[in-house]
């Protein structure tokens, strides 16, 4: 076994041996600690694990291919706000109280148009001036947060419709609506991101993107496309949480764009660009869920959450590192 | 071959940058089925030529002829789409990615839904590799070849498209000899689907074994082409270099000090390998190699940015550990590095804050930075080294080629070291200033520092050292005195030819 | 002539924009209403500002160091309540000192990990922002933390008093930024920073211990991060344990809008404070307008995306970007 494919072994199975440690230390150690009576790898529990991961793990999905192509997008949890205000309150619009439940489909492709304007807002923006992405969405973060305000003032933005709630917490096969769709999503990005020519240029955008201009490869309208599809998914993700919910606040899905970042690097993606996966990614985003629930389920803190995934995410950093180090002939720069 | 027509023809291509003029009226032909050798020196006007050739520049002037149609190249894909490829000496390849995508980047086959058909992509590359005779496949990740094969995927990239002319820049600098074999037989499988080959090199060895015809520019000219088999590298040399001048040995012999600096088994990993030799005050020793020889790692571990894995470091008799440049510094080792932009200037600082960098923690007045320390030391060493900018406020990023390596060679001669190592001291600068840089080299010897010169440029080691160390491969081949060295025995050394280690 | 005239405004634009961009903001403000230059307005928008702009003057360093810092505002949450939570156990004058500790403590751990290991910021500071929040969290135990005699303590002389008219928040503002400045653009210590950011490399190959100067600039945002969690916590004498979530990326914005490159090597104290009173002076002209807090969300993303791409378009000398 050479060295090199050792480590792309560790990258990429890093994530599932990580979930399965999680999985065997919180069943241990709730048995040992005794603080509650469930096993903590009650099937119930693994289910509702998978739902309460959709709503990051949707949005990191889409992060995954932002920074693959090298990119980032901060502002996917204003994205993600101004989605639900507009699915919510276009319910309420008078032309659509007429159309009885023919309303749900159309406020979600409203809503959903709505995170694809936004992310082709951004997109055209760092194609067209060529600043760079992380100041872009930075201020766009901002914007679309003032854009949600603007909505509906500081108050609430509420609307229950019953059929969608029904929907919405339905099981179909024992897996949760919500659990659908991120699966789904997830499989429709693996095959864009594996099988199509758009996700391999993605790739080669991100590894090299010198050369793929030389290619002769689109890079602005390319990325164009990518910030369109993270504002659908963000989109996406507010739907599948508010027709639950039926209420949005305008401070909803703040510091989303964090998590779900810290979710697609503990996946490996590379900040960098040209490395990454949408499987390991949903990996990530199942390992930070599991890591919640658990240090519940043994009865820390639910704070300390925080701190260990933050610590967490340095230590990959961490072996990412020590695994590309070059060694002692390296120059010290 | 007279009667055909050339696959690939420039004429009276210009092209100027601020200040140079890079191609002066350059003309040159390639016929089908023949190797073509374009030689220069650094900074001839090969690289710009094939940038014009390739689109990346606009020629001022000129034109380029595909089968005698003109043609107008904007880029590289476009370069690509007319029959001319490029396999550049740096890759261009992204490493994540298998090999087919890497052949068929940006031109994937298509299927339905805009997937890639996988099949067809798959077969075709495979096709392509098996001309190419190689040991790995089409779905094999590129970042897990070695270089040279990695070289194999840039060539096979330039027969996705039925060429007409294939332009190879420095193709063998990091191959082994075995590599080599395949390479050549490459460029002759080429030759024989009748594909004009532009083969641009400094190694005369290969030049001679695989061409037809040799052209020369210099200094952005077009010298003359001869024909392979009727010429011989002392006329090709006399080309390439023209001026007598630049041939000459150095004469100026002064006397010397003590032994400054001596290197003793020195190794770092595969890097290079029991290095040993030492350099007297008032002496220039002139490092030579090719490219990838070792010897800037060499320079760079004296200075402390490599940890040796051997070896021992003496300065001035006494042994010495050398952990970061901070140390070498505080015991008067000086490095100009290779990379002027990327390790020797900070381009969006001023001349005044670059020069007095290393010590601006002694340029103080109380605990702030004294602007009139900085000035002096900066005027003072403007004066001496004859740096011509507006003032000490002008950003380093905006100055020329020569007057940015005199700062950083001000930057260090400003801290009195004992030794001085200037690694390519006239790269991408312009024939007048790199006279006044060989004077000075030589001038600081006179002065009693000890100086090490590493260089490509044979001319500029023969005419600065007093001793010349040729290199190979990470080891020292040979050492000569400027007496003694003539440009055959030195060549053959650094080709790995001569066997006669010094030991 | 007029070739020249339009010429020179470029430079003049290119150089000093955004002080000129804020100068035509406050006369348009001005003029749309005159209580805007009031003096005690003026004094009030300052110190509003001022618990951003202390912050904003250490991310300064950090960003002209080559580096980001998205951990301050999380940094901030923890000085406040680990000091209102000592002020009561071991009294003010302990408290501060114990958590000026505990907060360079914290910056240095970053430092270390930036600066000697070579991690990539964004995401060290992006872990240690949810770290920190949750050290914050287990400290406080979840709950709001407050001083329990707030009549009666001298501690809120920091974030409430004022000497000879002018409170006490803008004065450390005014004072850290004079200092800092100082430091920064006067000292061999700030020379070295603009070389480590400007270009790594070139300064490693000079002989600057790149791995100690990024550790300090991490020094100094702690240090300026916990000055602003002693204003804030003197202030409001109490505290939730998210009082400065997201206050990293409003910094990381007036550092930008002060027009410092992400890329690192320029930017200058003075600059950010421009971008800071920017921000403070927009917020504050748009409320007198009578418009919502949060439009200045919107006119802030404008500015922003406005300065950095004219910025950018000045230096490579053409408005829209090469990107095919």
């Amino acid at each position: 076994m050479n060295s090199q494919f050792r480590v792309n072994l560790i990258k990429q199975g890093g994530i599932w041996a990580f979930i399965v440690v999680e999985l065997i230390f919180f069943s241990v150690a709730g048995e040992l600690l005794a603080v509650t009576d469930k096993a903590f790898m009650d099937f119930d529990n693994m289910l509702l694990l998978l739902k309460q991961s959709a709503p990051i793990g949707i949005i990191a999905l889409g992060m995954t291919i932002i920074m693959i192509n090298g990119n980032i997008d901060l502002s996917v949890g204003a994205i993600f706000a101004l989605s639900a205000i507009v699915l919510l309150d276009s319910m309420t619009w008078p032309f659509m109280a007429a159309l009885g439940d023919w309303a749900i489909p159309l406020a979600w492709g409203f809503a959903l148009l709505t995170g694809v304007v936004l992310g082709a807002v951004n997109g055209f923006i760092v194609w067209k001036t060529g600043v760079d992405a992380f100041i872009v969405t930075l201020g766009s973060m901002l914007g679309f947060r003032g854009l949600v305000f603007m909505y509906n003032g500081e108050q609430p933005t509420s609307h229950l419709n019953w059929t969608l709630v029904d929907f919405a917490e339905a099981q179909f096969l024992g897996l949760h609506t919500a659990t659908w769709f991120l699966l789904v999503a997830g499989l429709l990005l693996w095959l864009l991101m594996t099988r199509t020519v758009h996700g391999r240029n993605a790739y080669a955008i991100g590894n090299n993107r010198e050369a793929a201009v030389n290619a002769g490869i689109r890079v602005g309208p390319h990325f164009l496309w990518n910030f369109m599809l993270i504002g659908f998914l963000a989109a996406l993700s507010a739907v599948v949480f508010y027709s639950e919910s039926g209420s949005v606040n305008p401070n909803d899905g703040m510091l989303y764009e964090l998590w779900a970042i810290t979710a697609v690097v503990l996946g490996g993606t590379k900040l960098t660009g040209g490395y990454g996966s949408i499987v390991s990614t949903l990996g990530g985003v199942i390992a930070i869920q599991l890591l919640r629930k658990g240090l519940g389920h043994i009865g820390a803190d639910t704070q300390t959450v925080n701190l260990v995934i933050g610590l967490i995410l340095i230590t990959v950093l961490f072996l990412d590192r020590q695994l590309n180090r070059k060694g002692k002939e390296e120059l010290k720069t | 071959m007279t009667d055909q027509i050339p696959a690939l023809r420039l004429e009276g291509i210009v092209k100027t940058f601020p200040g140079v003029r890079a191609l002066d009226n350059v003309s040159f032909e390639v016929m089908p089925g023949e190797v073509h050798a374009l030689m220069g020196e650094n900074g001839a006007g090969k690289s710009t030529l094939m940038k014009v050739l390739g689109g990346i520049h606009d020629p001022d002037e000129g034109q380029i002829y595909i089968a005698e149609k003109p043609v107008v190249m904007t880029s590289p894909m476009q370069a690509k789409a007319n029959g001319v490829v490029f396999i550049h000496q740096e890759l261009s390849l992204a490493d994540e990615l298998s090999v087919a995508e890497n052949i068929f980047l940006g031109e994937l086959p298509r299927r339905s839904f805009g997937r890639v058909d996988w099949q067809t992509l798959y077969d075709a590359t495979d096709a392509i590799l098996k001309t190419l005779n190689v040991g790995f496949n089409a779905r094999t990740r590129l970042g897990d070849l070695s270089i040279a094969n990695q070289q194999m995927v840039e060539i096979a990239r330039a027969l996705t498209v039925d060429p007409r002319a294939v332009i190879f820049d420095e193709p063998t600098a990091s191959l082994t000899d075995a590599e080599k074999v395949v390479l050549f037989k490459v460029i002759a499988d080429l030759q024989s689907r009748g594909v004009g080959v532009i083969y641009i090199s400094h190694r005369m060895e290969e030049i001679f074994k695989i061409t037809d015809r040799i052209s020369v520019l210099r200094d952005g000219q077009y010298r003359g082409t001869l024909n392979t088999a009727e010429t011989n590298e002392e006329e090709v040399t006399h080309l390439m270099i023209g001026r007598k001048l630049d041939l000459s040995r150095n004469e100026s012999h002064h006397e010397m000090g003590d032994v400054a600096l001596e290197v003793r088994n020195l190794s770092c990993g595969e890097l290079f390998e029991d290095v040993s030799f030492s350099v007297r005050r008032g002496e220039v020793l002139g490092f030579y190699g090719l490219v990838g020889a070792g010897r800037t790692e060499i320079a760079e571990t004296i200075f402390g940015l490599r940890d040796p894995s051997s070896g021992q470091i003496f300065l001035n008799g006494e042994e010495v550990r050398i952990h970061s440049p901070q140390d070498a510094i505080r015991r008067g080792i000086s490095l100009v590095p290779e990379d002027r932009k990327a390790q020797g200037l900070v381009l969006g600082m001023n001349c005044r804050d670059n020069m007095t960098l290393p010590q601006v923690d002694d340029m103080t007045a109380g605990p702030f930075v004294s602007d009139g320390a900085e000035v002096a030391i900066f005027d003072q060493y403007r004066d001496k080294l004859d740096i011509r900018t507006p003032g000490w406020r002008q950003l380093v990023g905006n100055l020329s080629g020569g007057n940015q390596q005199k700062i950083v060679i001000g930057k260090w001669l400003s801290m009195h070291p004992e030794v001085l190592i200037v690694d390519e001291p006239t790269r991408g600068i312009d024939v007048g200033s790199k006279s006044e840089i060989h004077n000075l080299i030589r001038e600081l010897a006179a002065q009693g520092y000890a100086v090490i010169v590493i260089s490509s440029e044979m001319p500029e080691v023969l005419h600065v050292s007093d001793r010349i160390v040729a290199m190979f491969s990470g080891k020292v081949m040979r050492e000569f005195t400027s007496e003694e060295v003539t440009e055959d025995s030195l060549i053959q050394a650094i080709s790995g030819i001569s066997g006669d280690k010094v030991a | 002539m007029a070739e020249l005239t339009t010429k020179g405004l470029g430079k003049l634009l290119a150089r000093q924009g955004i002080l000129v961009a804020f100068v035509v903001f406050m006369i348009a403000f001005a003029l749309a209403n005159p209580r805007f230059i009031a003096i005690d307005n003026i004094s009030g928008v300052i110190r509003s500002s001022a618990i951003l702009g202390v912050m904003a003057l250490g991310v300064t360093f950090v960003v002209i160091g080559g580096n980001l810092d998205l951990s301050v505002g999380s940094m901030m949450s923890f000085s406040t309540i680990v000091v209102l939570d000592l002020h009561d156990k071991i009294g003010p004058s302990l408290a501060i000192p114990a958590m000026f500790a505990m907060t360079l403590a914290l910056g240095g751990f970053i430092g270390f990990l930036v600066g000697y290991l070579k991690l990539n910021s964004l995401i060290v500071t992006l872990g240690m922002l949810s770290a920190i929040h949750g050290l914050t969290l287990t400290w406080s135990g979840g709950k709001n933390m407050d001083i329990a005699d707030k009549e009666g303590t001298w501690f809120s002389v920091f974030g409430q008093g004022s000497i000879v008219g002018i409170p006490v928040p803008i004065l450390m503002f005014a004072l850290l930024a004079v200092v800092l400045s100082i430091i920064l653009g006067k000292t061999p210590f700030g020379r070295k920073v603009y070389a480590v950011g400007g270009n790594g490399t070139a300064a490693t190959f000079s002989g600057i211990p790149r791995a100690r100067v990024v550790f300090m600039t991490y020094l100094f945002s702690a240090f300026c991060v916990a000055t602003a969690g002693l204003i804030q916590a003197s202030r409001s004498l109490g505290s939730q344990n998210t009082v400065g979530q997201g206050l990293e990326l409003e910094v990381l914005a007036a550092v930008i809008l002060g027009g410092a490159s992400l890329l690192g090597g320029s930017g200058t104290v003075f600059k950010t404070v421009i971008g800071v009173l920017i921000l403070g002076f927009i917020q504050n002209g748009l409320l007198l307008m009578g418009l919502a807090f949060y439009v200045q969300y919107v006119v802030t993303w404008i500015i922003i995306i406005l300065a950095v791409w004219l910025d950018i378009a000045a230096k490579r000398g053409r408005l829209w970007s090469p990107i095919a």
